[in-house]
């Protein structure tokens, strides 16, 4: 079971776990980025993030299908958010289920590295004195 | 030819806004697009990389263009 979604409302942490929860499922993996403070020691006000919504669909969904592919897992749920994030948001949230916990753990952090290779989303950190698109310039 | 292409992250901020059209010869390559982009929008080199995406799939840079495609520039990507 593969569940892909992009909000520009808050993501729903437990509705993500109960989708993934099944009988066969010994193990639940999860996994929050959530929006922090500061880089590299600046103070960050907040998050701003973007998607090209439809190509980031089909990449979350490519993600998806080789994670069950390559693992025993059962059930993944990939959620990301767009728009203003303060900090403490969750911007992502990843949930695998599996049998046993080692697929699960192992699924889950392919996901997110995975994600943040390939997946058309942009975030802006906007600090006090003004803001910048993470990773776009030397 | 002339095709619609959509502007994201920094590329939107360099284009100054989310779509430009753009004339392209027949038979244009994503090499050709790519010649193109960075004399007429130098700041696109100032980038640590940019992809081009055609239809909403990576594409590589002797990809052709056709009239109508959706064509993305993918400055890198910071999701999660």
């Amino acid at each position: 079971m593969i569940d892909i979604k992009i909000s520009s409302t808050a993501l729903d942490v437990p509705a993500c776990i109960d989708k993934v929860a099944a009988e066969e499922c010994g193990g639940i993996n999860v996994f929050i980025g959530a929006v922090r403070d500061a880089t590299a020691g600046k103070r960050v006000v907040q998050l701003e993030y973007e998607a090209y919504e439809s190509m980031a669909l089909k990449e979350m969904k490519k993600i998806a299908s080789a994670a069950l592919k390559k693992w025993p897992i059962k059930k993944i749920v990939i959620h990301h958010r767009t728009g203003v994030l303060q900090i403490g948001e969750a911007a992502v949230v990843i949930a695998v289920s599996a049998p046993h916990r080692d697929a699960a753990f192992q699924a889950c952090r392919f996901a997110i590295d995975t994600l943040k290779e390939s997946v058309p989303i942009w975030k802006k950190e906007v600090f006090e004195d003004g803001d910048v698109w993470v990773a776009a310039y030397p | 030819m002339r095709i619609k292409l959509l502007a994201f992250g920094a590329a939107k901020d360099i284009f100054e806004r989310r779509e430009v059209e753009l004339n392209l010869l027949e038979g244009s390559t994503v090499s050709d697009l790519r010649l193109l982009l960075n004399s007429e929008y130098p700041r696109l080199k100032e980038l640590v990389v940019y992809r081009i995406a055609i239809n909403g799939e990576y594409s590589v840079e002797d990809s052709s263009l056709q009239e109508g495609d959706e064509v993305a520039i993918i400055p890198p990507v910071s999701g999660g």
